[in-house]
């Protein structure tokens, strides 16, 4: 029996190199890299700290421009798009999930959650049923009115999650979303971002040091010195 | 609106820092209220004198009296078309703090000449056929609790009887309203003649006269005329503008306006600097989550329009509050007890309060709102 075609790629990064300067010393951070994700993946990004891994991470989410190359994300040229456009794509796009959460302490979880919905032209009562729903998903509807700093670790990663997810976006873009939580914690994590790919077909690239959040992954690539490879260099 | 609740959440960030700041800009507002309320009272009604009116007093000064005889000569000047004169009583009302101007005037002439002291007609007729009657302005009937028929006794400090006594007794006939807001109504005003037979010495005198121009492109050349008519006499006059007469009144005290520019322009500054302050303190506390809102999608000029915002409400709410306070407080009185007979605040002074508030919003937020628009996300998340 033929197995089902690939869905094509949803990401496509062609010689991208990014550079740095620092004083008059320029410092090669991504050196040729060539990647593509398929739409459905969930991808492991893993490498010593230094190789490159954040940075490449805000390439794909358009926090950054390449210094050559071109990134593409869904047929979209991003490393060509204005700052305003850039940010606009970002809104509708990508979802991020940081490693220390960085919620905003002075709102609480649904409202740290509605923030990427006040960019969309959805009225409040629409807002609130996408907030709803994503705090569903993630599991924690009964905490909606509790600030973070009334939240364990664990909790505040998952409304992070949850503010990920709410606009539906193309690409989920993880930066060591368990770096800093327990096992327990992270494990609940890993289960959730699993969750997120299989039932949802979410597009996840998750950067993380771990080999047990990277087993989660459908796929691992590694970056060392700048470029990619697929297998670990020691 | 969508983003208000987000502003509103980063100003409760620092509660105390933010209500010191809003406490400042609010006393900076009550003192701004003030002090407009102050400058509209030391401009003694300029901006509402009567372009068509003359006041003639004598040349050294105005508390040297002129005769009353010379009423009918500035009548018959070309150009003058009414003409009447008042007195300073100075008297006291129970105690020497219970200030208000006391004039003896002739009622229908000078009625004429001030059409902006609204009486009502019956009151009027009863004021011009009462020797003994007098009007009283609203805000000092109201201040003292009179009323018509009311018996009022004023203590004089000059002018004392034939009898001796100083003691001098009016029938309060009327209270007179201002036809505009910065109308004084303070005054209290009975009869000339009244005054002329009762009094101990200064028969036939009077403290100033007040004159009306048959047209106002005319006045300087009928106060020249006035003027010509009694040089080379024992009281030669000086003529002039009713404007020109109250400003240089206020100016003997100094220029107000420019030292009231002065002060509020300190203040200003001091606030602009204190609100500037906190607007940078809190946009360099949260680099960070200015690079997650900008990492959502929030745009440079969205996030510079959200810290200028923040800036712009810390400014209004205190700007508000304190203009606020600032009208109540004019509005329960003068607090000198009665030296500033106008005192309130102008309307067009609360305006300026409102637009200077939006302004130091503005101006306090521009450039921790710059440095917010201009944050490299990357760099932002890097902090973190």
């Amino acid at each position: 029996m033929d197995s089902p075609p690939l869905p094509p790629p949803i990401l496509i990064i062609e010689a991208v190199e990014k550079q740095f300067r620092r004083g008059t010393e320029t410092l090669h951070i991504l050196q040729g890299i060539d990647l593509q994700v398929r739409r459905g993946e969930f991808v492991a990004l893993m490498g010593p700290s230094g190789s490159g891994k954040t940075t490449l991470l805000n390439l794909i989410g358009g926090l950054d421009r390449p210094s050559r190359g071109r990134v593409a994300i869904d047929d979209q040229r991003i490393d060509q798009l204005s700052d305003r456009r850039l940010a606009a794509w970002r809104a509708r796009h990508v979802g991020f999930v940081f490693q220390l959460y960085n919620l905003l302490p002075v709102l609480t979880a649904d409202r740290n959650v509605e923030l990427p919905l006040l960019l969309t032209s959805l009225n409040k009562a629409r807002r609130r049923q996408q907030v709803a729903l994503a705090l569903r998903v993630v599991g924690l509807t009964d905490r909606a009115r509790h600030y973070p700093r009334q939240l364990s670790g664990g909790e505040q990663q998952r409304v992070g999650i949850a503010r990920a997810i709410v606009t539906d976006p193309t690409l989920l873009l993880c930066d060591e979303p368990t770096g800093d939580l327990d096992r327990k914690s992270g494990d609940d994590i890993l289960d959730l971002l699993q969750a997120l790919n299989r039932d949802h077909g979410k597009t996840i690239i998750m950067v993380t040091h771990d080999p047990h959040a990277s087993a989660r992954a459908t796929r691992t690539i590694y970056l060392n010195k700048g470029q990619l490879s697929a297998t670990a260099v020691a | 609106m969508r983003f208000l609740h987000l502003i509103w959440s980063n100003l409760k960030r620092r509660k105390l820092r933010t209500l010191l700041t809003l406490l400042s800009i609010v006393v900076a507002f009550i003192l701004y209220g003030y002090l407009s309320a102050i400058a509209r009272a030391m401009d003694q009604g300029v901006s509402l004198a009567g372009a068509d009116r003359l006041i003639v007093r004598h040349r050294v000064s105005i508390t040297q009296p002129l005769p009353e005889s010379y009423l009918r000569r500035i009548l018959a000047i070309p150009g003058v078309q009414n003409a009447a004169h008042a007195s300073w009583f100075g008297g006291i009302y129970q105690d020497p703090r219970n200030f208000f101007a006391q004039m003896a005037i002739i009622p229908e002439a000078y009625l004429d000449l001030y059409p902006e002291f609204l009486l009502p007609a019956d009151q009027r007729l009863a004021f011009i056929r009462t020797r003994t009657g007098a009007i009283a302005g609203r805000r000092t009937a109201q201040k003292y609790g009179w009323n018509i028929g009311d018996r009022i006794p004023i203590q004089a400090t000059v002018w004392v009887r034939q009898n001796g006594e100083s003691a001098w007794e009016f029938d309060l006939v009327g209270i007179y309203d201002g036809a505009e807001e910065g109308t004084d109504t303070t005054n209290f005003y009975f009869h000339y003649d009244y005054l002329d037979e009762a009094r101990a010495f200064g028969q036939g005198l009077v403290g100033w006269y007040m004159v009306r121009v048959q047209d106002p492109d005319q006045a300087a050349t009928v106060a020249r005329l006035i003027d010509a008519e009694f040089a080379n006499s024992p009281q030669e006059t000086k003529t002039e503008t009713e404007g020109a007469f109250l400003r240089g009144w206020a100016q003997q005290i100094g220029d107000i306006t420019t030292i009231m520019s002065a002060i509020l322009s300190a203040v200003f500054f001091t606030i602009l600097l204190v609100t500037g302050n906190t607007m940078a303190q809190s946009v360099r506390e949260r680099t960070e989550e200015l690079g997650v809102l900008k990492a959502m999608g929030f745009d440079n000029l969205l996030t510079l329009a959200l810290v200028l915002a923040e800036s712009c409400l810390l400014a209004i709410l205190g700007g508000t509050a304190g203009l606020a306070i600032a009208w109540f407080l004019i509005a329960s009185g003068d607090p000198t007890g009665g030296a500033l007979p106008i005192f309130y605040f102008p309307r067009q002074n609360l305006l300026w309060g409102i637009l200077i508030a939006c302004g130091l919003g503005l101006a306090a937020g521009w450039l921790p709102a710059r440095q917010a628009m201009r944050l490299q996300i990357a760099e932002a998340l890097r902090r973190i």
